[in-house]
């Protein structure tokens, strides 16, 4: 069956039951589908509504909120970007710091982004579609780089691998550098980000069941073939979606890099870094013209992330209906 | 069905992969320069002083010994900078703010000995500077001396002690003031520093933090700060906008320098590392420090530079609290002094 007509039977009971709710509010059925029950609590919402003056009134004072601490600081990052003409703003980019930093946060996204894939793929998989012992633990875990100070983070790697800690004098008698050196801002970042294609997949995955795999399976198809061809494209989106935001993610942190970084100018100083260091030296139209980029970024995650989570709701919508449908 | 969306799959994977490439090739950092590496760990305002001096020196090293020296800088509060240090950041020489903290190396990380500040002149210290206030133009609060700072409705900017060398010779020279108007009473020189951090609205990690918040963002009406880094804002940085107030007693700042053996050693950087720091005694060196707002200690550049310094009295850290470390233990220390005020103030 294809997900269309799916979507389309699933749509069409919903004006009459919309009105049949709001007269009594409350009253659904135990196991009514998704759609349909947005709908009903929309026009619940209509029926109960405040007074006109008074929505826009709170309409204001958002759109005041986001003005004042969104896009008041944003343009501020630009004026003074732009403070001294386009030249200026593009000669900052000529410094050969600013320059490396740039190419350290690429790197740094280069080898952060692919791995926490990997991660957050293999551990969405293992939580979403398998039943283990101590599952709930590994979920928690999995969250923890969310839940401490990236200040800890950065920390944790000091107190594992400085010269003080766990790991140094090891370290120091065969040479390796990790903190105060690219890999432990690498390592750091990663740390950092790791939730983040996870806690995308796993209620998508959640939401889409095993019963696709298992079919494929009885079909004979091996496990991997079953992860390429079943698994894969229905993930996509939110997979696409994580890495998104992985990547915005890695190349905008600032508190766990700065705690490993030793800030040391042309060989550790990542984008970010770079802006505190340019702005604490009093080359403001470098810092903010260094920012304007990270402000870029932000932007274009956004862009992407608008379109991309559209195609997220979309397959979600296209799961529940394969479901509703069969 | 499942069979397109598998190829379509495909492709979207294929240009992540390939984005994922270009990225990469673009990431690939330039391979390293030839040459002598020196890594400096610096204190905060410093930054301006090493840039102009590490150039001097490169020169002078190509043109006596005949190698190239590529120095790097990392600058931060000196407090934390040491505690990089002792954690494994990888510095050939140490340039901080105050004794007590290259003390710590060589303590906590056993990376140099005991007796390094016997190993340069004056006591390993080639520049001093002192304690100074910076007010808005026209000085709209009339601050002209400590006592001043105490003035309702006044809003002060220093550092964090902890965290910033700076700011622990900004207390202490405020300490030793009270001390000195009040013969010698330390109940009323604590109440004195007391009272001064309870009109401190921002406590910045560093010195130049502090600086930025006072000059760029406008908050507070003085900044107690280094006299180098305050005129490095009034003369320069932020020329017309603020105005210097010597206070009529001041401390001695004296910011050493030292050579981390065991990792200068493990570069084989000893040698370089050593002639780093002798060349900031020589006379170019003393007038790069003079031209960037530090004291020189030599007295043709001091004699140079003697307009830019304001003559005020000046008492040394030895003088009034015995030494750093007598002081770090007494004021600084975990449970010391300044955390009772900080506990006070909440």
């Amino acid at each position: 069956m294809s997900p269309k007509t799916a979507s389309d039977l699933s749509a069409a009971p919903l004006s009459p039951k919309g009105k049949l709710s709001a007269d009594t509010p409350g009253s659904a059925p135990a196991g009514t589908p998704n759609a349909p029950m947005m709908r009903r609590l929309d026009t619940k919402q209509a029926a109960t509504s405040e007074p006109r003056w008074f929505q826009r009134i709170l309409i204001g004072v958002a759109l005041l909120y986001l003005f004042l601490l969104l896009f008041v600081p944003l343009i501020t990052v630009f004026v003074g970007a732009l403070e001294k003409g386009v030249a200026a703003y593009l000669g900052s980019f000529g410094d050969p710091d600013t320059l490396f930093s740039i190419r350290l946060t690429l790197l740094i996204a280069a080898i952060a982004v692919p791995l926490n894939l990997t991660f957050g793929v293999a551990a969405s998989w293992a939580i979403a579609k398998f039943d283990f012992w101590g599952k709930n633990v590994l979920t928690s875990l999995i969250d923890l780089p969310f839940a401490v100070s990236p200040v800890v983070s950065g920390l944790i790697y000091v107190l594992l691998f400085g010269k003080q800690g766990w790991l140094g004098p090891w370290l120091d008698l065969h040479d390796i550098k990790i903190i105060f050196a690219v890999p432990g801002i690498v390592l750091a970042t990663i740390f950092i980000t790791f939730p983040m294609v996870a806690r995308e997949l796993i209620p998508l995955m959640e939401e889409q069941g095993k019963e696709e795999e298992e079919a494929a399976r009885t079909l004979g198809a091996s496990g991997w073939q079953t992860f390429w061809h079943v698994t894969l494209p229905n993930i996509k989106w939110g997979l696409l979606y994580g890495v998104i935001l992985t990547n915005a993610r890695a190349m905008g942190e600032f508190g766990a890099v700065s705690v490993v970084s030793g800030h040391i100018r042309g060989m550790t100083t990542t984008l970010p870094l770079q802006v505190e260091i340019l702005y604490n030296e009093y080359n403001y139209v470098q810092a903010f013209s260094a920012a304007s980029l990270l402000c870029f970024l932000a932007l274009l995650t956004l862009a992407a992330k608008a379109i991309v989570e559209k195609r997220v709701a979309r397959s979600r919508k296209d799961a529940a209906a394969s479901i509703g449908g069969g | 069905m499942k069979t397109l969306t598998g190829k379509k799959n495909l492709k979207i994977l294929g240009l992540a992969s390939a984005l994922g490439l270009a990225l990469f090739g673009l990431a690939t950092l330039p391979a390293a320069a030839g040459g002598i590496k020196l890594l400096n760990v610096s204190y905060d305002p410093t930054r301006e002083l090493y840039e102009d001096y590490n150039k001097a020196f490169s020169a002078h090293w190509k043109a006596t010994v005949g190698q190239d020296v590529t120095v790097s800088q990392s600058h931060g509060g000196s407090g934390k900078q040491a505690r990089s240090v002792i954690d494994g950041l990888d510095a050939d020489v140490v340039t901080l703010a105050l004794a007590y903290d290259i003390d710590a190396i060589a303590e906590k990380g056993q990376l140099l000995p005991k007796n390094w500040q016997t190993l340069l002149p004056h006591n390993s210290t080639p520049y001093t500077s002192t304690v100074v206030f910076l007010v808005r133009k026209g000085n709209p609060k009339g601050i002209k001396d400590w006592d001043d700072l105490l003035k309702p409705g006044v809003s002060i900017i220093t550092a964090n002690p902890k965290t910033s060398g700076g700011a622990r010779w900004n207390y202490l020279a405020a300490w030793g003031y009270a001390l000195k108007k009040n013969n010698g009473d330390s109940a009323k020189a604590y109440r004195f520093v007391s009272d001064i951090y309870k009109k401190v609205p921002v406590l910045d990690a560093g010195a130049r933090g502090s600086t930025t918040t006072f000059v760029q963002r406008r908050i507070g009406d003085v900044l107690i700060a280094w006299e180098n880094e305050a005129l490095l804002a009034s003369d320069k940085e932020a020329k017309g906008k603020v105005e210097l107030v010597v206070p009529s007693l001041s401390i001695l700042a004296e910011p050493p320098v030292a050579v981390v053996d065991r990792v200068a050693a493990k570069h084989g950087n000893a040698k370089v590392a050593k002639a780093y720091l002798e060349y900031l005694y020589s006379e170019e060196g003393q007038d790069i420090v003079g031209r960037n707002y530090f004291r020189p200690r030599d007295e043709k550049a001091a004699a140079k530079y003697a307009s830019r310094f304001p003559k005020t009295n000046l008492f040394t850290i030895d003088e009034v609290f015995g030494g750093w470390q007598k002081a770090q233990k007494t004021h600084f220390a975990d449970k010391g002094v300044y955390d009772q005020i900080q506990k006070e103030g909440k």
